[in-house]
């Protein structure tokens, strides 16, 4: 018996939310909250380690099937499988949760076992998002994983929490019911709900529009494009540090990722069609939102925004392909764009987890986000400095960090799709630089601000351990990046055939 | 045409009902208050036995009394469901009504002849039974919703539910006699027949339909004929709410179905554009005007004038997997509605009524399991997954795509995101805010039991839809 026989996604999936509804029935400060949650996290991350051993990069087949009829009189099936772009985000969604384990161990006092059980649920619903291969297992995953975001948000968040969490949920209910009404017209034309159906159906340009534009209100509100973006801020300044982890980490990629497994590939025609829209808001996002991203003072709500101009090289990644098919015929160009992507997803995760993190140590210990509270922090706090500094390089796209790579990748492809979208983009490179490092220098650098800075004390070993195992994932992506471009190659190659064929 | 008395026994459980209430009219005229818990008791085993009857008789089907009555699968599904539906109402209510001394035996009679009146109506396959059931059922209502006489808000409520409700069945009776002019039928299949044909005066069978349709869109509380429905939810002692807002909208839906598709099914593309409007409006004013109630009752009276409008969806598509959303709609409403209104139940006690929504403040920290509960409630009637309210309205929606009433369906949709807004607004309350008094639900052990049983079976019917879905396609095809 192998790897890929065992029901591996299955486990992947309700492992997690088998632990979060133990840790729901313990009673609360109980002494096995601590290590119930640690170890569920833990497992869930090896198990999706052995994923990777198991996962065939070699074909753009589904693998890791399972297939069996949920809902027998509308034939919805629970049906599971991934590939070259989910492999990747499942790995990202493990090592996350794990990280908001640990991240919590002393830092949530209230409901600590609540807090627990929230994100294990929803580490579950996450998995289960990006292993569905039916539309129907697919939006109830999407959807009730608001459910506990919403809670997370709204119990342990900041002061305006009621209005963030309500405007992030509403917000992301608007873009989904969309999404539900394309998936049940596409249910209409095909008579089925399996994802790989909607894909081979025909359909007209008129039809593809509409679909496409559902789908994309749906996946931009999620991602965040601008303009529907205002809710990220808001949702990330409110949200507990594990929270703000979780939204930048994966809920952000579930956008980019349904606009690779819904939007480009069901209807390619309508994508070409309407390129120009995404490819001019993506730019907005990455050169708007960047000076945006300038004028902050509040480092969470900076960051969130440095979040969303790193989506629009997403965006724009998966979108610039029409273009360059137009232009050039080497089958280079769209590889790069689709690779760096999907790259960008990856590492963006890590790298903004990283800086929620490095928020999240600061304000433990000062309870204040605000740029101007700080001052001098690198004279009490040497190591976190450190790593903070690194993790601020890698935002803004240096050489060597995982950061640079997804970026110069579609900066690269752009150049191939139209000299001003390359130019345009690579402004990142000093927008990034310049907001980054400002908040750098104003916050560790200088003299020591005030007494309450004096008084820091440097990372503990458990905060040690999440910021060098983030570094070392960023670093390792940054120089070596090969083992995850090969890991997605078949199934970017498959996309692109997809791409290149009309459907009407 | 002599009335012959064929198949008497397709009528068994309501003969047993009609049995069991009068017996038990009898004893509560000749025993005393202190003989009130029997009463409880041979209340809900008349119930429990007439549900019996109902499972053992299933499966036969057919006409009975010169065709006045029709058995077949749907009218057992939705028979079985009223009892089952009314024993929960009953077992909710019975510490609350203890509390406040509206335990008296005729509360338990009206229930009962209540119940038999959404029997009748439910196998009603003629007008005159359609009429007299569904008049059996709302003058027991009538007088339910008045039975805390001393209570102002209660009287009016029930003086406003009593003249709207007689409006609207003289509007149904004044449909059926023009119906009546032009087919020279009372029988519904016979109508049917007659309309068929081809050979009837358009202009006044449309003319006919149009009251009948506001007469059911009356009962529904459909918009624009709610204005009964918030003030009715609201002013009713929550007992009494509880009790009309689920089983009888499991007769209305019967009603409807018996109505539209056997009676009028030829007029079809007439009335579906009347069930249009009426759901559009239903789902657009239900929703829009919960999210300013800081009642609770009065918020779940609006949610249910906008879960009407989603019911209606399935019913208007004409398809049969349309008619069969609906049914299961109305299951899943009457279930969601049964542990909403039982929540309040569980809530109150003495001189605190758990009606409004500032009550709940802080539920999450002091009662968290029901805080949970209400939880999934809330989620489940805003249609989130994986919760039964999801794939109920999943399932309407997708009838009317696949009918290409796309409009429609976007119109529905938007307003589960605006409906969705005050459900939220219940669990901010619950989770977000800082307790203001100690909450404590205080009703006996049986009641405790159900209700979770009854809530997490909204979650179980969420994550396996299948079963009760495929009933609903099985009895509608």
């Amino acid at each position: 018996m192998t790897l890929t026989d065992l029901p591996m996604l299955s486990l992947l999936i309700w492992l997690p939310i088998v632990g979060g509804l133990i840790l729901l029935m313990m009673p609360a400060e109980h002494r096995a909250i601590r290590p119930v949650g640690l170890l569920t996290s833990l497992l869930t991350f090896v198990v999706s380690l052995l994923l990777i051993i198991g996962f065939d990069s070699s074909t753009h087949e589904m693998q890791f099937v399972e297939r069996l009829s949920w809902v027998r009189a509308f034939n919805i099936e629970y049906y599971l499988g991934i590939d070259g772009f989910s492999m990747p985000l499942i790995v990202l969604t493990t090592f996350s949760t794990l990280l908001v384990v640990i991240a919590a161990w002393e830092v949530i006092k209230d409901r600590l076992h609540y807090y627990l059980a929230a994100f294990l649920i929803m580490e579950g619903m996450m998995i289960g998002v990006f292993s569905a291969l039916d539309a129907i297992l697919f939006y109830v995953f999407f959807e009730a994983m608001l459910i506990p975001l919403f809670l997370v948000i709204g119990i342990w968040g900041g002061p305006n929490r009621v209005y963030a969490t309500l405007k992030f949920f509403l917000y992301t209910f608007l873009g989904s019911v969309f999404l539900l009404l394309a998936l049940l017209y596409l249910q209409f034309q095909t008579g089925s709900f399996a994802i790989v159906d909607y894909h081979a159906v025909p359909l007209t340009l008129n039809q593809q529009i509409w679909l496409f534009l559902a789908f994309l209100i749906a996946f931009a509100v999620k991602i965040p494009m601008w303009p529907v973006h205002t809710w990220l801020p808001d949702a990330h300044v409110e949200a507990p540090t594990g929270g703000s982890i979780i939204l930048a980490a994966i809920t952000l990629k579930i956008g980019g990722y349904g606009l690779l497994r819904f939007a480009l590939p069901i209807t390619p025609d309508a994508s070409m069609t309407l390129d120009w829209l995404v490819i001019m808001l993506s730019l907005i996002a990455v050169v708007y939102i960047g000076f945006v991203a300038l004028a902050q003072t509040d480092m969470k709500k900076l960051i969130a925004y440095s979040s969303i101009a790193h989506m629009g090289f997403v965006t724009l990644g998966l979108f610039i392909v029409f273009r360059i098919f137009a232009n050039t015929n080497n089958g280079y160009g769209e590889v790069l764009a689709i690779e760096g992507a999907m790259v960008q997803m990856i590492s963006h995760g890590f790298i903004a987890a990283a800086m929620f993190l490095s928020v999240g140590v600061l304000y433990d210990r000062m309870h204040s986000r605000d740029i101007y509270a700080y001052g001098g922090v690198a004279n009490r706090m040497p190591i976190f400095t450190a790593f903070a500094v690194f993790f601020a390089m890698a935002n803004a796209g240096l050489p060597g960090t995982s950061g640079f790579v997804g970026e110069f990748m579609v900066i690269l492809a752009a150049f191939q799709a139209n000299f001003w979208y390359a130019f345009l983009a690579a402004t990142t490179l000093i927008i990034g630089a310049a907001y980054t490092l400002w908040m750098v220098k104003r916050v560790f650098f200088g003299e020591i601000a005030n007494e309450q800075v004096a008084a820091l004390q440097d990372v503990n070993r458990r905060e040690f351990f999440m910021l060098a195992s983030l570094a070392a994932i960023v670093l390792l992506i940054g120089v070596w990046p090969d083992p995850l471009l090969s890991v997605m190659h078949a199934s970017v190659e498959n996309l692109l055939t997809q791409l290149a064929q009309s459907k009407l | 045409m002599p009335f012959s008395l064929t198949n008497p026994s397709y009528a068994l459980p309501e003969m047993l009902m009609l049995g069991l209430a009068l017996t038990l009219l009898l004893f509560i005229a000749f025993t005393g208050k202190d003989k009130i818990n029997w009463t409880y008791a041979l209340t809900q085993l008349s119930l429990f036995a007439t549900a019996l009857v109902i499972v053992l008789t299933m499966g036969e089907q057919g006409l009975a009394f010169s065709n006045t009555y029709i058995k077949d699968s749907l009218s057992d599904v939705l028979k079985l469901s009223i009892c089952l539906i009314n024993m929960l109402v009953l077992l909710y209510s019975h510490d609350y009504l203890k509390d406040r001394g509206l335990l008296q035996g005729e509360f338990y009679v009206l229930v009962l002849f209540a119940t038999l009146g959404m029997m009748v109506l439910v196998s009603a396959s003629h007008f005159l039974t359609l009429y007299l059931g569904l008049e059996l059922m709302s003058l027991c209502l009538y007088a339910l919703v008045a039975m805390h006489r001393d209570s102002f808000i209660a009287t009016e409520a029930a003086m406003k539910y009593f003249i709207l409700g007689a409006i609207a069945s003289g509007m149904l009776l004044y449909g059926m006699s023009i119906i009546y002019g032009v087919t020279g039928n009372l029988a519904l299949a016979d109508i049917a027949l007659a309309i068929d044909s081809g050979m009837m005066n358009n202009t006044v069978l449309s003319f006919g339909l149009v009251f009948i349709v506001i007469g059911v869109a009356f009962k529904f509380g459909a918009v624009p004929f709610h204005m009964w429905l918030p003030d009715v939810y609201q002013g009713a002692p929550t007992a009494v709410t509880l009790f009309l807002a689920a089983a009888p909208k499991v007769a209305a839906f019967a009603m409807l179905i018996r109505l539209m598709l056997d009676g009028l099914g030829g007029v079809q593309d007439a009335w579906q554009d009347m069930l249009i409007m009426l759901a559009v409006l239903s789902m657009i004013v239900g929703n829009l005007v919960a999210i300013v109630q800081t009642n609770l009752k009065r918020m779940l009276a609006y949610s249910t004038i906008s879960h009407v409008g989603f019911l209606l969806l399935g019913v208007l598509s004409g398809t049969a997997e349309g008619y069969a959303a609906s049914m299961f709609y109305t299951l899943v409403y009457a279930l969601m509605t049964l542990g909403g209104f039982g929540m309040i139940l569980l809530l109150s006690k003495q001189g605190f009524e758990a009606e409004e929504i500032a009550d709940y403040k802080g539920l999450g920290k002091s009662q968290p399991w029901y805080a949970l509960m209400m939880l999934i409630l809330m989620f489940s009637m805003a249609g989130i997954p994986p919760l039964a309210g999801f794939y109920a309205k999943l399932t309407v929606i997708k009838a009317v795509v696949d009918v290409n009433l796309i409009a429609v369906a976007v119109i529905a949709v938007l307003m589960s995101v605006i409906g969705a807004y005050y459900y939220l607004r219940v669990i901010k309350v619950m989770y977000f805010d800082a307790p203001e008094q100690q909450l404590t639900v205080q009703v006996s052990a049986p009641a405790r039991i159900m209700f979770s049983s009854n809530v997490l079976l909204v979650l179980g019917l969420g994550l396996f839809p299948g079963s009760l879905l495929a009933l609903c396609i099985t009895v509608m095809s």
